[in-house]
């Protein structure tokens, strides 16, 4: 791709809180660097990320243009120019919009790693080795070999886990049966009761069809399963749709058809009702000065939440089928893979303790994406596909698993940070991970060898991405989760930490988060010094019991071990090393990363388009709606100042 | 009267308790005077529970065949049910429960029968007496007095007997000025910024009525506060209708031809009954057993109970933004100035003042603004949630600047020595409770009836260490800063802690909770032996370098 030149110094200003800067288009990035002061204050945007571009109608001031991003960013650049506005339109539109997946950043990105260490980020997490942990192939389940070459489906990877009394021709006969040849394949596997979760799209059964191999399969799958008599087969989808299906030849299974299941619709909606609720959500996210009416009843009014809570509850479903009743639950929608994938997601962390640490929600990751489709790309249309593909499965996915840790504090191993992160690089398209639908496609276009992992990138920085209350051995942490079900309605709360995460004006100013992991790791160095203290101790007291020559010699010894004489004395108080740590609790993230951003111009790094560092130099941006927005300063911004001129306007509005 | 009158029956067996969350609970029930009671036999896990009278807001009754059931719905939001055996023996108790959790005079109520069961270390009858706050305030400026003008409550009624007002004004002055503000609430001082010496005074509304008397001592009075050349802010806690609205009544507001070097602002906080109905509301909607997502937002909606804690917050702010960002100085008035003017005034110095965000300083608060100030807490406070006789006088106004307290408290965990247990046992004192500090409406009655000599006081309990150590917040660090909350209705939450508190498992929360103290206490032990460690070594290097060089 051609490298766009920084159009001619372009006095660009953000809404209401406005800065005046330069906008530089790269083949990657939109930048925006301030001219005001020393700081010269960057907001960096991924291509990737932008999903729309609005042009405003021209005001005096210039044109704006208002840019929503896929990570819930907004800006508006008004630019001077009418013709400079319409240039800079005209490239973001198609540079936002790659045709090829060359194009996409993850192409171009080198976060300077060698080869070796890219091949080991991609093997951090991997597919057999976590069928292995559950403990298949075991006496029940196998690899099949019938899909290499992706010869029965393609959008199913080549190793498939099955019953192992399906046979090929079992399993053949079912993949005809099935939507795009998706047949029953195992999801997650009970080790201890041997129940277990398959997934499969809906069944070819219009309103008489059958098929013998897909009634064996199901019947396989039961009795993979010794202890039960019975399968539950749970269709996500309403009732209403899954009939309508029926007509087109589709449908779902009957009961009488199929022995020994117990089929059950839970009604979540498909994915044109979701991106339309997660439209409205983001509609009302952007209202200026709300009233507290007008945010509750557009949230109510988007349906987001009451989306949400429906994913919820058939994973709840599914857990308590296999945790509680021993039973083996086969899900599928209508192809098996937006739907199916979220709801199933959630189950298996809601069963296994191990997809709540962060290597397991890595590795479960891979698992939603191998076994069903790789969620996202398809849906996330990075490539110019068709609008109405895209859908907010996995943000839905991701915001699931917040609600579950906003009830369960202690249970995961990672905090909303992690979440934040990986939902800003399923767009960003940086790492290799989220791109295509199928393994095929990945195989193809070679991702392993040419692109860089995300979760070797997390797994680098986990320090940062740590729960501090999580405990391995907490009873939170272990065994199924069981999440209050009625009623319940108000444990679904608004994630403003996702949704108006660049608005930081609205988040508290405090991180508890933080806070503890900074007591943390001054407690790790306690116990370090603590140790060393003893050992001095020991050492000084045998010492002194003996003669004054060897004593000044152990002395010398005891400098080599890292502490100074001037460190001993009694001039370091407590105070003094509480204070030194002190000033970590209240710094915030974003602020952290303020330190790096001078290297990002000079230096392609890592960094540059972490979510932490566009979250930072936002602060200056986009729709900061100062109305709603409290004075700065407070707790743990250090100027207390920096926002005077905004504050007048918050609560003098008369 | 003898409580034994309204007792028809003292006891009842096989009692089935059902509370939500835990089994059920077969005991003997028993009715005291204040106390209903119900203890299981079960020797390996007894149980007791121990209900206030004057903790129940309502109650219900029901019948299947001979099994009688009661439904009791406290003040603390809680409901609890009780199954009892026998409809006489379960009409008996309903009706006594009924009487005895209605009774009229106060004189009757718990906090007079209590005795305390622990030692009294410091009688907080005592414990924040304006003569100590006062003496707070002369360390930093000698521009105000405290004035006994009201000693005998005969020129403001709901004033304490001493007051703080500006040095240049005589208590002559203070009774004319009285007489031209509703109930005699006079401009008084609510909170000095030593930062730049603004203050903020409170007050009720000025009678100006339709022909728009005035009051040259009133204005000399709010004058008195202003720097030479200097503006100040009223803010007016009503609309500009309402506030006009009050002139045909004999109230008014300030205008600017009397008060030229003060500009006034309306800044419209809801009062009484529509607070109330918005209390029964939300906790309705709380309540609400059904499954449907939509139905609790527009529930939490139309309660509007987050839009009064919006408005009450900026209002709080708007207060603060004036004292410390324009520097100017501020006279907050409603009508009465004993419910939202309060609310405004304590909220304000939360976010102004380090000293309100500790344990302390926020009873110290409690104490001078809700009070002393006359917060009718006796009237307010009478019923809660579940009343179904909607008398006018009740209105969750304290329980909404708790709320916003928490409000600010979650949106800086680092900045409050205590924690939200500590709102919540002041949420449960200011409605039921066996010390007498939320007693009556104003300091006048309290001393008539001779509270603090009569009942114990709330602080008198609540400030001994083993009780301290549950309100504590382990996170705390003192911020010497102004903090300034947002509220945007993005930043705004329910009050899960008191709203879901009988409806949710508060299990994990209560884990997480206590792990995060487990992580800050073994973090505090370690640095604590490191330094003593550090002190030994350093003793035994001096010990040592003095032997070496003798």
């Amino acid at each position: 791709m051609s490298h766009i030149p920084p159009p001619p110094c372009i006095n660009s200003h953000f809404e209401q809180k406005a800065a005046l800067g330069t906008l530089y288009l790269t083949a990657t990035h939109v930048i925006f660097v301030e001219n005001m002061s020393e700081t010269r204050k960057e907001t960096w945007i991924l291509h990737s990320q932008i999903s729309s571009i609005e042009k405003q109608a021209t005001t005096a001031t210039g044109c704006p243009l208002l840019i929503r991003c896929k990570n819930f960013q907004i800006i508006q650049l008004i630019i001077p120019q009418e013709r400079d506005c319409h240039d800079v339109y005209i490239s973001l539109i198609r540079l936002a919009r790659p045709v090829k997946y060359e194009e996409l950043y993850c192409f171009s990105f080198n976060p300077k790693l060698d080869k070796e260490e890219r091949e080991k980020g991609w093997k951090l997490v991997g597919l057999s080795e976590e069928y292995n942990r559950m403990g298949v192939p075991n006496n029940y389940w196998q690899i099949s070999d019938v899909n290499r070459d992706y010869q029965v489906c393609d959008s199913y990877p080549t190793e498939v886990y099955v019953p192992k009394s399906a046979t090929a021709h079992i399993i053949v006969g079912s993949s005809k049966f099935r939507s795009r040849r998706r047949f029953p394949a195992l999801s997650y596997y009970c080790k201890d009761n041997n129940a277990s979760i398959c997934r499969s799209s809906q069944p070819l059964s219009g309103f008489s069809a059958r098929c013998l191999e897909d009634e064996q399969m199901l019947q396989a799958i039961r009795k993979a399963n010794p202890g039960s008599n019975f399968i539950y087969v749970v269709d996500t989808r309403p009732k209403l749709n899954a009939m309508a299906n029926r007509a087109a030849g589709k449908g779902y299974e009957n009961e009488d058809n199929y022995s020994n299941i117990k089929f059950q619709f839970i009604g979540i909606e498909n994915i044109h009702v979701m991106r339309s609720s997660l439209q409205k959500m983001l509609e009302v996210c952007e209202l200026k000065s709300p009233s507290m009416n007008d945010f509750l009843w557009g949230l109510e009014n988007s349906g987001w939440l009451k989306h949400i809570k429906a994913i919820m509850d058939a994973g709840i479903f599914i857990a308590k089928a296999v945790a509680e009743e021993g039973i083996s639950v086969l899900v599928h929608c209508s192809d098996g893979w937006d739907r199916t994938a979220q709801v199933c997601s959630v189950a298996s962390l809601l069963l296994d303790p191990f997809y709540r640490t962060m290597k397991g929600f890595m590795d479960s990751y891979w698992i939603s994406g191998y076994n069903g489709n790789i969620l996202h790309y398809f849906r996330y249309g990075n490539l110019d596909g068709d609008p109405k593909e895209i859908s907010p499965v996995i943000d839905q996915f991701i915001e699931c698993v917040w609600q579950l840790m906003e009830q369960f504090p202690c249970a995961f191993e990672f905090n909303e940070r992690f979440l934040i992160h990986i939902q800003h690089h399923i767009y960003s398209c940086q790492f290799g991970n989220f791109l295509c639908n199928t393994q095929k496609e990945r195989r193809e276009l070679k991702i392993q060898e040419r692109t860089y992992s995300l979760w070797a990138h997390l797994w680098k920085n986990r320090a940062d991405y740590m729960n501090p209350l999580y405990r391995e051995d907490h009873s939170q942490t272990q065994g199924t989760l069981r999440p209050q079900t009625a009623p319940c309605n108000f444990l679904y709360k608004f994630w403003s930490g996702m949704y108006t995460r660049f608005e930081k004006g609205m988040h508290p100013r405090q991180s508890v988060t933080d806070y503890l992991m900074a007591v943390k790791e001054e407690t790790q160095q306690l116990e370090e010094e603590l140790e060393v203290l003893e050992q001095r101790l020991a050492d000084l007291k045998k010492v002194q019991s003996n003669n004054r020559k060897e004593n000044s010699k152990q002395q010398d010894q005891n400098t080599h071990l890292g502490l100074s004489a001037s460190n001993n004395s009694i001039a370091n108080t407590p105070q003094d090393y509480i204070n030194n740590v002190k000033s970590f609790p209240s710094r915030s993230p974003s602020q952290g990363d303020e330190e790096d951003s001078a290297l990002i111009l000079t230096q392609d790094n890592l960094k540059s388009s972490d979510p932490d560092l566009s979250a930072n130099s936002d602060q200056e941006s986009g729709v900061e709606d100062l109305s709603c927005r409290s004075p700065s300063g407070g707790g743990c911004l250090p100027s207390e100042d920096s926002g005077k001129d905004s504050d007048e306007a918050v609560f003098l509005t008369v | 009267m003898e409580f034994a009158e309204l007792i028809k029956t003292p006891r009842a067996d096989n009692v089935v308790l059902h509370r939500p969350f835990y089994p059920a609970v077969e005991g003997t029930l028993c009715l005291t005077g204040h106390h209903l009671i119900l203890s299981s036999r079960r020797q390996d896990n007894a149980e007791e529970l121990w209900l206030l009278h004057s903790n129940i807001d309502a109650i219900e009754k029901r019948f299947v065949g001979s099994l009688g059931t009661i439904i009791i719905k406290c003040k603390d939001l809680r409901i609890i049910q009780l199954d009892i055996p026998g409809m006489e023996e379960c009409l008996n108790i309903a009706s006594s429960i009924e009487a005895l959790s209605t009774l009229d005079s106060v004189t009757l109520m718990y906090p007079f029968f209590y005795r305390p069961m622990f030692e009294v270390v410091e009688d907080g009858w005592h414990s924040f007496l304006p003569e100590r706050e006062f003496e707070l305030l002369s360390s930093v400026t000698n521009e105000w007095r405290l004035s006994y003008v009201n000693k005998e409550f005969s020129v403001c009624p709901s004033y304490p007997p001493a007051v703080t007002v500006p040095k240049s004004i005589d208590d002559e002055a203070l009774r004319r000025v009285a007489t031209f503000r509703h109930g005699g609430r006079f401009p008084v001082l609510s909170y000095y910024h030593k930062k730049n010496g603004m203050v903020m005074m409170r007050s009720s509304q000025p009678l100006t009525g339709t022909n728009g008397r005035r009051c040259k001592e009133d204005s000399a009075l709010i004058n008195a506060t202003l720097r030479a050349g200097k503006r100040g802010y009223i803010i007016d806690t009503r609309s500009l209708n309402v506030a006009q609205q009050a002139r045909a009544k004999g109230g008014g507001f300030e205008q600017e031809v009397q008060y030229p070097q003060w500009r006034r602002i309306h800044k419209s906080v809801e009062r009484y009954n529509i607070l109330q109905e918005s209390l029964i509301k939300l906790v309705e909607a709380c309540n609400d057993q059904s499954h449907n997502m939509d139905r609790w937002l527009s529930k939490l909606e139309a309660s509007n109970w987050l839009t009064h804690i919006k408005e009450i917050l900026t209002a709080a702010c708007l207060a603060a933004q004036c004292i410390d960002r324009e520097g100017a100085s501020v006279l907050v008035h409603g009508t009465e100035g004993t419910d939202s003017t309060l609310q405004i005034t304590s909220l304000a110095q939360i976010i102004l003042d380090p000293r309100c965000r500790t344990i302390r300083g926020f009873e110290a608060l409690v104490e001078r603004e809700w009070l002393q100030a006359g917060h009718p807490f006796q009237q307010r406070c009478a019923q809660s949630a579940y009343s179904n006789s909607r008398q006018k006088c009740e209105s969750p106004v304290f329980f909404l600047f708790l709320d916003c307290v928490w409000q600010i408290l979650r949106q800086f965990p680092c900045s409050f020595e205590f924690n939200e247990h500590f709102l919540i046992m002041l949420f449960e004192h200011a409605y039921a409770s066996q010390f007498g500090t939320f007693l009556f409406n104003n300091e006048s009655e309290r001393s008539k009836l001779k509270l603090p000599q009569k009942t114990m006081s709330l602080w008198s309990w609540v400030n001994r260490p083993q009780e301290l150590s549950k309100f504590k917040n382990p996170l705390f660090e003192a911020n010497s800063l102004v903090i300034w909350p947002s509220v945007a209705p993005q930043s705004l939450q329910l009050w899960e802690g008191v709203f879901l508190r009988w409806n949710r498992s508060s299990k994990f929360l209560d884990e997480a909770y206590e792990e995060m103290n487990n992580i800050i206490e073994y973090n505090k032990e370690l640095q604590a032996k490191v330094n003593a460690l550090r002190r030994q070594l350093a003793e035994l290097e001096t010990d040592d370098g003095m032997q070496e060089s003798s």
